[in-house]
Formats: C-alpha cells, structure tokens, sequence
C-alpha cells in the first residue's frame, strides 16, 4: 500500500512537468497584463522542434535550446499582436494554437514521412533520470529514504528544473524589482507609464520568460516523456496549466498545488483500484470515460468558484495605449 | 528669483480635426501657484499632457527653467524636474505606498534593497513637506485624500522642482482641499513651483498667484490673481457674462412622490454600499445628495432607478409600493412616473455610436408614435428629435449626427430632453453637469428649476457642492452608505456639508 501510494505520487510529479513549467511561464505572462491562451501552442511547438532536433543533433540538450528558441518566437508573435499592434490577446493566442497544431504536422510529415510522428529518439538524445547521491544507500531507510528514492531522486534533469521555475518565479514576481514593475504593468499601466517605465518594454521582457517556459514545457513531452513528437501530443494541458494558473490565483505555489491536484487525477485515474473502487458507483461502461474526464470536470468545478474568487491583474487583456 | 520656470511658446495639438490646442503660450515664474482655468474640453489636460511627455505637440517650443528642452516621454518630464499630480491617481491599488513611490526608480535586482534605500529618503520627505501617510499602507486601504499625497510624494521623490496638479480637488471634502491647499502653500514656501488646474473659480481665487485662462484651446488672458475676480475669470472662461447663482423661487413643496425607507445595498463583491437610508421626496422640492463620489450615493440610486434590484427595505414611488419580492426593472419605475437622467451619460445615458434620434428615443421606442405597422417611423422620430433640439438648445441641431460628436454638454442635454419630455411624475437626475461647460450649466439648471415649479419631485445627486447649494431645497449628505444628516438649503453652508461630508456628525462637530 505505502509503495503503492509512493508510486502514484510519483508519477504525479511526472505527470505534472508539464503543468507547472507552463503554468509559471502562464503567470509571467498574466502577470504583466497579457492574457496567454497560447500555452498549448508553444507546448506543442516545443514538443516538435525539441523531438527534431534531439533527432538532428542526438542531443537533448540542443532539443531543449530549440524548443525554448520556438516559444519565444511564438511569444514574440504574440507580442507583436497584442502588445505593439494592440490587437485582441485571446485572437492572437488562439491563431498561435491553431498555427502551431497545423504547422507541426505538416513540417513533421516533410521531413520523416512518419504520419506526423518524429523518429523515436535513443537514449542519449533523451533526458534520462538521474539517480541522486546516497539514493541507492538510503533506499531501505524507513520512510524518508524511501521518499528520497522513490519521490525525489531519480527523474531527469527537466523535473528538477521544473521544481526549480517555481521558487524562481515566486523570487522574481515578488522579491525583484523587476516583479515589482512587471506587477504594475498589469495591475495599472498608466502609472507605470508615467513613472517613465516602458509598459510594452516590460510587457516583451515577461513574454521572453514566458516563452521560454512555455517552450521548455513541450520539451519535455517530446523528449523526456516520451521518446518521439506525435500528432496533437499537448492535449489540451496547455489549457489546463492555464486553469491552474488561475485556480492558484496568479501565485506560483498555489499555481504548482493546483498542477498538482490535476495531475494526481491524471495518476490515478488508470489504477485498477480505483476502478474497482467505483465501480459499484457508476456504470462500468461510463467508468473510464468519466475517469477521463475527471481532470476536467474538476477544473470547471475549480473555476466555478469552488476556490473562492479568484481576482486577476486588472488590467490583463488590455492592450495599452495613451490615447484612451 | 523671478527666473521663469516653465515656457510654452506657441504650442499647437490636433486629434484628428478637432484643434485641443491652438497656438497656446505660457509663462510660469519660480517659486509661484499658477492657476490655469478653462471650461472642460478648453485644452487645459491636453496642454499639461504635452508638458508632462503624455502627448507629442504638432507645434511649438518647451523652455524648462529657461533652457530649450525636448520632453517626449513622462521620463523626460521627470528628467526636467517636472512631476504630476493626475486627475485619476497613477497608483497600484495593490501596492503600498513605498512599493508605488519606488516603483520605476528601483535600483539594483533584488526588491528588498530598493525598497529599504527608498524609506530613509521618503520618510524625510514626508516630514520636510508634512506629507504624512504610513509607508507600508496598501493604496486601496486609504482615503483619496492621502493617495493624493502619495502621488505628490511620488513627484517630489522623483526630484520634481514643478508640480502639476490635474482638477486636484476633484475627489476631495471641502476640508481636504482645504488641507491640500496648505500643503501647496508650504511647497511655495520651500521653492516650488505649482501649475493648478482647476474649473473651479473658487480654488483660483483661494491659492494661487497668476491666474491664465483658457477657452476652447486657446490661452485667452493672463492675469495676477490679486488683480482680478472671479466675474471676470467667469466672462473670460465662457465668452459672454454668466449668471453665477441662478435665482429660484421658495419651493411649494406637496405630497410625498418618493419614499425610501431603510433600503440597504451590498454589490457583487460583498461590499455593504448603502446602509439603512430612508427619506422621502415631495412633489414640488428638489432634495439634494451631496458627498463624496463613491460613498454609495451611485449605489442608491440605482436601486431607487431600477437598475439594481432592491434587496432590502421599500421603495413608494407615486403610490406604488416596490418590495424586494417584487422585482421591478428601470421599465416599470418608468411606467410608475419616474424618469432617469444617469450619472454616467456615456455609460448609461447614451448608445454613443449611435445617431441623435435614435437616442432621444432610447427607451420609449415602442412608442406607437414612433411606429408604423412594422417598421419604425423614421420621419416622426426625424421630426420629434428636431423639434426636441431646438426646444433644449442642442448644438449641432442635426439628428443624423452620432452622438459620440455631441460635446459633453450637448450630449447631457439630449438625456434631458429625452427624459423631461415623459411628463414624469419624479425625476432622478446624477451628476447634472459633470463635464459640462458653464453655459449648458446654466441651461440645464434653469430645466430643473422649472421642473420643479410645474410640481414635479427632484431627487438631485451630485459632488459638484456649488450645484447641491444652489439647486436643492433640502440636502442629505451621504458618508460611507448612511445619510450622516440633512440640511434645509437655506441653513445650509459651505463647512456644516463638508463636515458631513467627512463623515463628522453634528453632535460631534
């Protein structure tokens, strides 16, 4: 049973990579008063060129680079949308989506003729897990060698990172003086205006973070997850580390608890316990349809309000622009 | 010591083809409270946006401490050792005070240390200049009044040797103002220069040195204060003489048309706006709101208008009795008598892209004098809407034309228009002439009057205390959602309202 309960765990927090790098990069972005749909985009952008060029290069390393490049450039794009041009953010988010889930499949398809798949990757092109020191050694120590074992040692390099965005982000959002200005530029731009501050300067400087975060997310889908790129492989959890992102009201630690609880669902919905356990419940043949649907329904109920108001930078959403 | 601080020769801004600034020259001495008066829309805003790097001038030169200087942005200003004080305050609501006086002059990485430099400096400046507000108070937990000291703490941390303050008394009791203008004085004292904006005569006479008045983009005279008055600032202001105070006779005050009893309000956000107000409207008298903007009197009347349902207490309108069980929407308080002229025209008031006369008959259009058979009668409502605009004097006279084009004045009265054209039985009317230049003031006053006199009842909600003194015949004053007391207008003065306004009881004062 403890075994068990470590093994689910575990996987929560490898399920939840994804989440959470895009949900910080989701925050910079929010935070700075520029709405991002476009998470599941840059997601599935960086899964993409990541699984490309870890093939090219067979290393996973370049693959990471490469799927960073991509989400600033998606980012950059929506940039110049919304923020130079001053066009509407949620247009501007759903065309990068819409570009990056056509644009995928084509380039993968002229390049491997795999039917929007990349080569499988071998192992030294993908990022591996890592066996921390003493794992081995405190394996058999009750309790907290086996949490060190199991829980904390033993992922790859883009887990630790993820874990790592998050303290980072907190730092930066409300400890620099860079988060100072990032917060007012989404909460009142005319004042930051006019303490001589540039908003869209300030708004570009959030989206490069956003984008490289946003990028690295689909990095790790592609090439440390699985072993390959494949077809619509981000699956919506662009937009669910965007609802976690808001459930945890625009704070990085609520945002990474929230990314969290999804991904234990995620984790556990394929157990058979679980499915025994509710059998009795609901009809067996609505079972694993409604097991599937657990992450999402549980998002709505979040976002319903179950969480209590969740109250976002006043200003997001609106393009800025002295003339009124 | 009579160094010139600010020069404008000859400054020119268009908006498209409407002119906001034409050949506009301007001399303000060192050490000095220079007052620029004009009507709205006069170009006042426009020109300090220029000076403070807002807008770009067409045309034109800026001489700051007489050296030729290119000001393009709000940092170049402060470079200049320009600050401003803005009409709505440039503050993150969600910050503290140190965060937003620090906030765009942070130095090194790490907050902290920004902030810890920062509170030794800001912590003199607040005692040097008797500025005092506790560092560490979130913005949206103060009173306007000591955000508007943070934002000229914010400008003389900044190292403003020129202040501007943008219609600062806006949002401020009599008292507060009063306070401020101390405050200004002591600025003067230590060697700053003031720029005062204002359309209020009475702050011009009250504080300031040299006094230039402005009139639909052009400076048209400069004069010392001490050497004029405010008649003749009023005839420069709008052109022609104007009545200050409007005459009226006693009110006749008959049955009651509006009664409110402990009705109580709390919005979406669970904030408790109107707390247990109760008072009564006769036909025949006009009863004033006065307060502070945002002491629940827009709260209150929405609920008496039907625009937010009533959720506790009771409503008689013309012996109709309206209950929170009963719902009843702006239509049927209409249907009961009740007319409504919003505070917000553009929000409420107007579909702004939408033409002359399909506004003036916003609301009433099923009218079966609007209406054939199935379409609408264009030609009726061509006619009505020409004959209304002659009748309120609305300029242009075209009905075609979007009243967004409409200046504030204009569109406010074609609202009125509309709505005393039903022959209502109790009129509610916000914020009159907010934004509304002196000679559509006096019209649209002299409407309500005559309203009055055919025995119609007024409720009046306003900010505006000249207008409260002048129109009403008896005044509520609200603080904090409570009625803090009422006043007959004939005892009424200046200090008792403001006190009130403030939220200090009579027993108290």
């Amino acid at each position: 049973m403890w075994t068990d309960v470590l093994l689910i765990l575990d996987a929560t927090l490898r399920i939840s990579v994804p989440f959470v790098l895009a949900a910080m990069g989701g925050i910079f972005a929010e935070r700075s008063g520029v709405i991002d749909f476009g998470l599941e985009g840059k997601m599935l952008g960086g899964a993409f060129v990541a699984a490309t060029v870890a093939h090219w290069t067979q290393s996973a390393w370049w693959g990471l680079l490469g799927a960073i490049g991509i989400g600033i450039i998606f980012s950059m794009m929506h940039g110049y949308a919304s923020v130079s041009k001053r066009g509407n953010q949620v247009v501007s988010c759903v065309a990068i989506n819409i570009f990056a889930m056509g644009l995928t499949v084509v380039l993968a398809n002229a390049w491997f003729h795999m039917g929007g798949k990349t080569p499988q990757l071998p192992r030294e092109a993908r990022f591996m897990s890592i066996d921390l020191p003493f794992a081995e050694e405190l394996r058999n120590f009750p309790i907290i060698g086996e949490i060190y074992y199991e829980l904390i040692s033993g992922h790859n390099a883009l887990v630790y990172i993820a874990f790592i965005a998050v303290p980072f982000t907190a730092w930066v959002v409300f400890k620099s003086s860079f988060g100072l200005r990032l917060r007012a530029t989404g909460e009142n731009p005319l004042a930051v205006d006019t303490t001589g501050i540039s908003v869209n300067k300030t708004r570009y400087q959030a989206l490069i973070l956003n984008g490289i975060l946003g990028g690295m997310s689909g990095a790790y889908l592609s090439t440390a997850h699985l072993a390959f790129f494949v077809k619509d492989m981000s699956a919506g959890k662009g937009y669910i580390a965007l609802a976690a992102m808001i459930v945890g009201k625009w704070r990085p630690y609520p945002a990474m608890f929230a990314c969290l609880l999804f991904s234990f669902l995620f984790a556990i919905k394929d157990k058979p316990e679980i499915f025994d356990l509710l059998k009795g419940i609901f009809p067996v043949k609505l079972l694993n349809s409604f097991l599937d649907m657990s992450p999402y329904i549980l998002t709505i109920i979040f976002l319903a309000g179950f969480v209590g108001r969740a109250v976002a930078p006043k200003a997001i959403g609106q393009p800025f622009s002295k003339e009124k | 010591m009579s160094t010139t601080a600010i020069e404008l020769t000859d400054i020119n801004k268009n908006f498209g083809s409407v002119c906001a600034n034409k050949d506009v020259s301007l001399k303000v001495k060192s050490g000095t409270i220079h007052g620029i008066i004009g009507e709205n829309g006069a170009g006042k805003s426009t020109l300090m946006s220029i000076l403070y790097g807002f807008y770009q001038a067409d045309s034109g030169e800026i001489s700051v401490k007489e050296n030729k200087t290119v000001i393009r942005s709000a940092h170049d200003a402060i470079a200049a050792g320009i600050g401003m004080v803005h009409q709505h305050f440039m503050l993150v609501d969600t910050f503290t005070v140190l965060e937003n006086v620090v906030l765009g002059t942070e130095t090194g990485f790490s907050l902290q240390e920004s902030l810890q430099n920062s509170k030794l400096e800001l912590q003199r400046l607040e005692q040097d200049y008797h500025l005092e507000v506790d560092i560490n108070a979130v913005i949206n937990t103060l009173p306007v009044g000591l955000q508007q000291r943070v934002e000229i703490l914010k400008a003389l941390y900044r190292g403003a040797e020129i202040l501007i303050l943008d219609e600062p008394t806006g949002v401020l009791t009599p008292q507060e103002a009063d306070h401020l203008f101390r405050i200004l004085g002591e600025l003067r004292e230590q060697g700053k220069t003031v720029i005062l904006i204002t359309h209020k005569l009475r702050e011009i006479m009250a504080i300031t040195d040299n006094v230039s008045v402005m009139r639909q983009g052009e400076m048209v005279a400069h004069r010392k204060t001490s050497e004029t008055n405010r008649e003749e600032l009023a005839e420069l202001m709008v052109g022609r003489k104007v009545l200050l105070q409007i005459e009226k006779a006693p009110a006749k005050p008959g049955k009651p048309m509006l009664t409110v009893e402990h009705l109580d309000f709390t919005d979406d956000s669970g904030v408790h706006r109107v707390k247990d107000v109760s008072f009564e409207v006769r036909s025949g008298e006009i009863v004033g709101i006065a307060g502070v903007s945002g002491n629940g009197q827009t709260e209150l009347m929405e609920v008496i208008t039907g625009i937010k349902s009533l959720q506790k207490g009771q409503l008689k309108l013309n012996d109709h009795t309206i209950l929170p069980s009963v719902s009843a929407d702006a239509a049927v308080m209409r249907k009961y008598g009740m007319v409504h002229v919003p505070e917000d025209r553009q929000r409420r008031g107007l579909v702004t892209s939408f033409s002359a006369n399909e506004n003036i008959i916003l609301g009433y259009h099923k009218d079966p004098a609007y209406n054939q058979l199935i379409e609408m009668d264009k030609t009726a409502i061509m006619q009505y809407c020409k004959k209304q605009m002659e009748h309120f004097d609305v300029r242009p006279d075209n009905p075609q034309l979007r009243a967004s084009l409409f200046s504030g004045g204009n569109q406010q009265k074609l609202i009125v228009a509309r709505e005393l054209q039903r022959d209502p039985k109790l009129l509610v009317i916000g914020q009159p002439t907010r934004g509304v230049d002196i000679g559509a003031i006096e019209f649209i006053h002299r409407q309500i009057i005559a309203m009055r006199d055919a025995g119609k009842a007024v409720l009046l909600v306003s900010v505006e205390l000249d207008e409260i003194l002048s129109l009403s015949d008896r005044i509520l004053v609200m603080f904090d959602g409570q009625i803090m007391g009422e006043v007959l207008a004939k005892d009424a003065n200046e200090r008792a309202l403001g006190l009130l306004m403030a939220g200090v009881r009579k027993e108290a004062a």
